[in-house]
Formats: structure tokens, sequence, C-alpha cells
């Protein structure tokens, strides 16, 4: 039942102005920072950045937007014969999957085309990754909060938090308890911050340490590349289930 | 026989008591009117009957079986929302091809009659953010319609609607009544609905006053047209009793 919405959903979003423009920035950037340097590891690591940023918020906030505005559409599906569980899962598919295409065509059809390499396909990999997590965390935002106003504010919040405010965080507590052995409990904070682990990913596969940071330097250093991929992936898998079946139950009993 | 029986139906939001021990039975082949001031719970009642507002107590039953909690049992009721509001580039006939996708598999009958009616196949290309008002009542009222439900919910139905397809609808409501389907209307244009209500109920504070046959009412009271009848209730209440 759950594909029968998505496909409708998918074709609305994929149709939306705000959606093809996502998707042409994103490649219009991408071919740019290739072309910029003329080296192609440099163009991948700026374009590393544009996507931490960039797409993170794109998915907090086209999400939530989105699902305001199919509020009545929801109302709609849910008096039907349809489960809430259905409707839920048919809308976060949806746009996932239509965030997930524009990204695959705005930076993975560049690095296909100028790089083609191991962390290219990486960073491709975590850009999807990074979608999926921040739509999840939009719905689970959105279906709590009634007024629009007040969930984009939410979002807002949310990708400011973890694309700036975590790491000053995370620098302040290491600068603070230098003198301490902090390195497990570095890994275990790092998993707090998904665009963090995202960056670790992409780091540790580039084994480019000058600009992994701290918390890289210390994943790479107790946990070695690949486990130190493994585990990075693994608990933004979690990112993606444990909001969305938060969402999921939070919407089971809401009043529409 | 009563089709949809609601029980002692309590529903608070914060500290708004918006149904407060509601509890109605209502007949199949009638046509009820679903009358009381705003805020008195009309809306709140409506999406509890739909799944969407979750009662905090009552039960509330289609053919004896709970509507709360198995959404099978939706596919029995039909609903025009107050405004219809649909995907930006959904295009009218993916609309109707959805709906009937998530029917596949199941029984469902089909009624396109209203759809015709209204000439739906005519814009079936338009996306629905291009639509007027009107004729977004309309698709609303043809999905209502689109699968021949027991039970028919129509919320405002009128408003927004010109002339020509007030009077269709209202004739496709009086066709189905004799069919035998509930119809649960709500409307401000009370005069709309005086010719196509056989019951009515009002609901004041979110507990129902009466439920009772319009021709009674009207032989009590004295007042012919509904709407007069109602002004006068809201503003004493006690005028009919229960």
């Amino acid at each position: 039942m759950i594909p029968r919405i998505v496909k409708y959903v998918l074709h609305d979003i994929l149709r939306s102005r705000i959606a093809i423009g996502y998707t042409l920035f994103l490649f219009v950037a991408a071919t740019g920072l290739f072309n910029i340097g003329g080296d192609v590891n440099k163009g991948l690591v700026s374009i590393l950045s544009v996507v931490l940023m960039l797409v993170p918020l794109m998915s907090l906030v086209f999400a939530t937007i989105h699902f305001y505005n199919s509020y009545e559409f929801i109302e709609l599906l849910s008096s039907q014969p349809l489960r809430r569980t259905t409707i839920l899962l048919g809308e976060y598919v949806g746009v996932a999957a239509a965030l997930g295409m524009g990204f695959l065509v705005g930076v993975g059809l560049p690095i296909v085309l100028y790089d083609r390499s191991a962390t290219g396909l990486h960073i491709v990999g975590v850009g999807l990754l990074l979608t999926f997590v921040f739509v999840a965390i939009a719905f689970l935002g959105a279906v709590c909060t009634r007024d629009k106003a007040r969930g984009m504010g939410v979002a807002l919040l949310l990708w400011f938090f973890f694309a700036i405010i975590f790491d000053c965080l995370v620098l302040y507590v290491l600068f603070r308890f230098q003198d301490y052995p902090l390195e497990k409990a570095t890994i275990g904070m790092v998993a707090l911050n998904p665009i963090d682990l995202a960056r670790i990913i992409v780091l540790l596969r580039m084994d480019a340490s000058a600009l992994m940071g701290q918390t890289g330097a210390i994943m790479q250093e107790f946990l070695g590349s690949a486990l130190g991929i493994g585990y990075s992936v693994g608990v933004l898998l979690l990112w993606i289930a444990v909001p969305l079946a938060l969402a999921l139950r939070v919407f089971r009993k809401k009043d529409l | 026989m009563s089709l949809i029986e609601a029980t002692a139906i309590t529903k608070t939001f914060g500290r708004l008591r918006a149904l407060d021990g509601f509890s109605v039975s209502m007949a199949a082949g009638r046509s009820f009117s679903l009358i009381g001031p705003n805020g008195s719970g009309k809306t709140t009642l409506i999406k509890c009957l739909l799944g969407t507002v979750i009662p905090d107590s009552g039960t509330l039953t289609l053919d004896g079986r709970s509507l709360l909690g198995d959404p099978a049992l939706r596919a029995r009721i039909g609903y025009m929302p107050q405004i219809g509001r649909y995907p930006d580039n959904m295009r009218v006939g993916q609309l109707f091809d959805m709906l009937q996708e998530i029917r596949r598999g199941t029984s469902a009958r089909r009624d396109e009659e209203l759809k015709d009616a209204f000439e739906i196949g005519k814009i079936a290309h338009k996306p629905m953010r291009t639509l007027s008002g009107g004729t977004r009542q309309r698709v609303s009222a043809c999905v209502a319609f689109l699968f021949d439900p027991d039970v028919l919910v129509l919320d405002e139905p009128t408003a927004g609607l010109d002339p020509v397809s007030v009077e269709i609808l209202k004739e496709k409501v009086k066709a189905e009544q004799r069919k035998g389907k509930l119809i649960l209307l709500t409307s401000h244009i009370l005069s709309d609905l005086d010719e196509i209500t056989t019951d009515v109920i009002f609901i004041m504070e979110g507990r129902l006053r009466f439920s009772r046959p319009i021709d009674e009412l009207r032989a009590e009271s004295g007042e012919d047209k509904l709407g007069k009848l109602v002004a006068r209730l809201m503003r004493d209440p006690g005028a009919i009793s229960p």
C-alpha cells in the first residue's frame, strides 16, 4: 500500500519549483567547484563542505514545509481506509526519495563525470544518508508541532544546532577536560551528530587527517578507518530509524 | 435499526471540552443536519467519525463494529471536506487514480454519476493548484461519492458552489438517501439544507440537545424555515423539548 502513496507524493514534489531549483543549484555548485580548483581532490573537499551544510538544511526545511502544506491532503488520506502508519511512511518515503533524487542528479552526476573515485562515491553515499536522516528528523518535528511557523522555527533551530552549535560544544568539552582521557567519550559524542558522522565517513576514507579534526583523528586512532566508517554508517542508520519510529508513534495518536 | 451509534463520546483539547459525553444514534435512509453554534463540537464529531480525531472516551460504531481503530471500516464512509486542499502539482485525474489504487484489491463499487454531472473528465489534466475554489469543491464532492459509500459526511457542502452545482449536488444527496444511505450534513447556509434534511441533530457545548425529525420540529415550533428555527434555538435552547 505504501508504494501507491509514494508514487503520487513523489510525482507531486518532482514537479515543484523548489525541488528543481535545489537540484540545479547543487549541480551548478558541484560542477563549479570541480572547475575552479583544477585539482579534483580540492573540488571534492569543497563539495563535501557544501553537502554537509546544504543537504541537512534543505532536507529539514523542505520536508517541514511539505508536511504542513500536505496537512489537508493527509487528512483526506486518513479518511480513506488507510492506516496512519501507511500514510506517514508513504509521505516520508516520497519526500526522502524526491530529495534523494535531486541530490543524485545535482551532486552525484558531476562526481561521476569529473571524478569517479571511491571518495566521491562516499560523498554521494553520505549525502543520501543525510537526506534520509534529516527528512526523518523534520517529520518528527512537524508531527509534534501543530503550528506551521513554530514548526519552521524548530526545523531551523535543529539545523543550527547540528551544523554549528554542536561542534562548538564538543570543542568546548574537549578543551575544558583536556587533561582527562576523553577518547571513548568523544566517539560517543560524535554519534549524537549525524553531520559529524557523515564528515568523518568521508575523511576517514580520504585519509585526510589534517582535515579530520579532533574527533575524526580519535576515531581513526581507536577504531581504524574501516571500523570507523562501519560504526558511523550504523549510527546514521539509527538516526533514520529512531526519529521515524518516534514520529510514527506520535502520528498514530495525533488529532489532525 | 441505527447504522451509526455514538455513546458518551468525550474529547478535550487542553482545557476545552469539545465533546462532553455526546451520544446519538443515526439510522440508514435518513439525512441528518448537524446544527449548533460555532465551537459547539460539530467539526470534532465529524472528525471522530472519520478517524482524524481520536476521542478520549466513549464508543463509536458503524453497523455494530467500532470505528475507532479499524481503518478498513472507513471504506464505507464518504467525506466531503469544508475546504479541499490537494497537492499543488497533482492533476485532477491523478487524484482519482490514486484513490482508485488505494481501494485496489477490495470489492469497492464505483459511482461516477456526480463526476459525469460535474464534467470532471474535462478538467482531468489540470493541476490542482490551478482550480478555482468552486471547482475544487466539485472535485471534493465527487471524491465523497466515488465509492458508493453507505455513509456520506458532507461538511458545508454548498459553500463556494455555484447555484447549478448546488442543485446537482442536492439531487444526488436526495437520490442517495432514498437508496438507503445515511447522510450527515453541516452547513451555515441553512435554507440550502431544508429540502434535503429529514432529521436535525442539535449540539451545544459538546452535548446533544436533541435529535428529532424535522417534520416534528416544524409542527411543534410553528416555524417553517429551518434557519429561523435554528436561530430561535440558539437564542433560547429550551424552546424545544429534547
